[in-house]
């Protein structure tokens, strides 16, 4: 499967996700959030970047508990729990940020 | 817009397997590339933590490599997964066993492992081992 975004193809997987992590961009994001009827906000975009973070430092896309654990530490408990991640991304923090961030599916989603 | 313990969305397996924890220990003896059993056990671990068990990982023999800092996989064109190591804490995985004497015979030092760990010996291990409900062999 591919998405096509200002005239440049993008390979992605059955479900979605980027094949190459090196095609992500904040083009691509909003086209791939747009597909899955989500307007990127400001708050979107935190966990999106708190995402490719993680994936940089750990080689992983964190399962969603780790996720809100970890959002939680760095961005507080108004925003470090299910509710929060779940009004942003309602098809699961982890599984569909990580489609918009550009990183493969969450390791330990089961 | 009040409601706080948002923890309670459907999403979460802890309640179903609150109940039984067992504990599982995932025994790591080969190098980390070459063969997929050292990513596929970490997988295996990352994954194991969504059940809230008590495991524990073990190094011993050329396991040991798994940990070493500052592996570099661009020649052999495989990912350099070594980093998720440090991803285990936030999976609340802390209890990283490492044997003396595999370490020492390979001329490794803790401080060139890439996460901390436990060094004990052989016979501790065993200790650690037999009180494992499950032990893995990866």
């Amino acid at each position: 499967m591919a998405i096509e975004v200002a005239d440049k193809t993008y390979e992605t997987d059955e479900e979605g996700y980027l094949v190459n992590l090196s095609d992500w961009s904040e083009d691509v994001a909003n086209h791939i959030a747009k597909s899955e009827n989500i307007d990127l906000s400001p708050n979107h975009w935190e966990v999106v970047n708190f995402l490719r973070e993680y994936y940089s430092e750990f080689q992983i896309a964190p399962a969603v508990r780790v996720l809100t654990k970890a959002i939680g530490k760095k961005l507080g408990p108004d925003k470090g729990n299910s509710k929060y991640l779940y009004e942003l991304f309602p098809y699961g923090p982890a599984k569909q940020a990580c489609k918009i961030a550009g990183l493969p599916k969450p390791t330990g989603c089961v | 817009m009040s409601e706080q313990g948002g923890e309670k969305g459907g999403m979460d397996l802890e309640e179903e397997t609150s109940g039984v924890v067992k504990k599982f220990m995932f025994v790591n003896r080969k190098a980390p590339h070459g063969t997929i059993y050292a990513l596929e056990a970490l997988e295996v671990v990352l994954i194991s933590a969504a059940f809230d068990q008590d495991v524990s990982l073990a190094f011993l023999d050329d396991g040991v490599y798994q940990l070493a800092k500052g592996q570099d996989t661009k020649p052999i064109e495989v990912k350099n997964f070594s980093p998720t190591y440090r991803a285990l804490e936030g999976y609340d995985i802390e209890k990283l066993y490492v044997e003396r004497e595999s370490l020492e015979a390979r001329g490794l030092t803790e401080d060139q492992l890439i996460v901390p760990v436990e060094v004990m010996s052989g016979e501790e291990l065993a200790r650690r081992m037999e009180e494992q409900d499950v032990v893995i062999g990866c």
